[in-house]
């Protein structure tokens, strides 16, 4: 770990609610890394054994959907976590995630990470405390892409007949 | 005894009877979203502020309030000085709005107004001026950026954040650009990206952070579906920036536009009249009530 290191660790927002000797803690399981524009940083299903902080560049996170081929469900920007999945088994990832330009990050050792949270629960509280508003925001985020609110009233009322006429077609495709 | 004259000015002059404007221009912006001008046949209606509204009639098919989307471009085509001219983002969502969308160069609409209260623009001279705008709210907008543009040095940043459906459903692409280029820091981001869509995905508010607004330098003005303004001021509020310095562009029934009718009662407001700009400590309790 180096000096550099911990300062950039502590310089990023999603860690401002730790205390600083957890910051420094963290750190010691982190290295900088950059990805290039296009450059896959994880594949979907893959097991999830990092998490970075984005400092610049964003990444587009995305699934395979067959017949439409990669579909980009949302994209990351700097200042946020990319990877939570590493958090809970079966610890691998959801999403898939592409960097969209060059990107430079902070990576962290998820399983290192993970041992330090079980070993010392206020250090584990601490973390969870700085992923959860991200994993809220997010979820927020996806139900309100859900309620299509750009839609026009009459595409709105549409939809919503459509999902009310047939429920029978829930898990026939 | 009252003239002819006389008597057509009153009836001129009383806000429940449009006036006829003619359509000097068209232009589709979307599938669904058409900007015409309109230049008055007689005596204008007088100058409109950034994010007032009018009353457009599609004659024999009904009414509907449209908020100004920009004053008019000075085409030489005699339809008047460009300042009283308007422009009006209509998307076609009804029968009357369906209609609006129709009409050609050289047709007549009936134009009310002007309604409302603006944008207040010079609260946010000396700070920078963050504008968030979800699908058609970018409309009501857009003459606000455009003023403050003119007026470059007497605010600081200008943001510009922009939520669309999809790439196919976002207003003024190109100005866009164009708006990139005078210093506008503009970003974009969509719930539904298309075929060969590189920009972002996700909610308006994602925006913010990468936009690192300044909790006590900011003045934002927020328009798009209430839902988004509400999340959009709460995720400033979380930055710290106080809720006097927050405006939104509220929306109910407006009918008669002069706060005679109260179709558009929110509460203590007559939105026609009070709004359809109001500070967010102002709206912030009353969008919350169900129903109001």
């Amino acid at each position: 770990m180096t000096a550099q290191m911990q300062t950039r660790v502590a310089a990023h927002p999603f860690l401002a609610a730790l205390a600083p000797p957890q910051r420094e803690l963290l750190a010691e399981d982190a290295w900088p890394v950059l990805f290039a524009a296009g450059e896959r940083v994880f594949a979907e299903g893959a097991a999830a054994e990092r998490f970075w902080l984005i400092e610049t560049g964003s990444v587009a996170l995305d699934i395979w959907v067959p017949g439409r081929g990669q579909q980009t469900v949302e994209t990351l920007s700097a200042g946020t976590v990319l990877g939570w999945s590493w958090l809970y088994p079966p610890h691998r990832w959801h999403f898939g995630a592409q960097a969209r330009d060059d990107v430079e990050a902070i990576a962290f050792d998820a399983a290192a990470v993970r041992r330090r949270c079980e070993a010392d629960p206020a250090f584990g509280y601490a973390i969870l405390r700085c992923f959860t508003p991200v994993i809220i925001e997010r979820l927020q985020a996806t139900r309100l892409r859900m309620l299509d609110l750009y839609a026009s009233p009459d595409e709105a009322a549409d939809t919503d007949a459509r999902r009310a006429e047939s429920p029978q077609s829930e898990g026939t495709r | 005894m009252t003239t002819l004259t006389e008597a057509a000015e009153a009836e001129h002059a009383d806000p429940a009877v449009p006036r006829f404007y003619r359509v000097v221009s068209r232009r589709e912006d979307t599938y669904d979203t058409v900007t015409m001008e309109l230049a008055a046949q007689a005596d204008p209606l007088p100058l409109f502020a950034p994010g007032q509204f009018s009353m457009l009639t599609a004659f024999g098919i009904g009414e509907v309030p449209i908020s100004l989307s920009g004053l008019g471009s000075s085409g030489g085509d005699g339809g008047g000085p460009a300042a009283l001219r308007l422009q009006h983002t209509v998307r076609a969502v009804g029968a009357v709005t369906r209609s609006l969308c129709a009409v050609r160069p050289g047709q007549l609409i009936g134009v009310r107004g002007p309604f409302g209260t603006g944008w207040d623009l010079a609260s946010a001279i000396g700070h920078d001026l963050l504008i968030i705008a979800g699908g058609i709210g970018l409309a009501p907008l857009r003459p606000v950026l455009l003023a403050a543009l003119e007026d470059r040095s007497r605010y600081g940043r200008l943001v510009l954040l922009v939520g669309a459906r999809s790439p196919a459903d976002l207003l003024y692409p190109d100005e866009l650009e164009a708006w990139r280029e005078r210093g506008v820091e503009v970003a974009v981001t969509v719930d539904r990206p298309g075929e060969g869509w590189q920009g972002n995905v996700g909610v308006v508010t994602s925006l913010l952070e990468p936009a690192a607004p300044g909790a006590n330098q900011t003045t934002a003005f927020i328009c798009g579906p209430e839902i988004m303004m509400r999340y959009a001021a709460q995720a400033l509020i979380a930055l710290e920036v106080p809720t006097q310095r927050i405006q939104v562009s509220l929306e109910r029934t407006m009918r008669c536009g002069a706060g005679w009718c109260g179709h558009c009662q929110l509460g203590p407001l007559l939105l026609c009249r009070d709004g359809p700009v109001v500070t967010y400590d102002r709206a912030s309790e009353l969008m919350r009530i169900r129903e109001l």
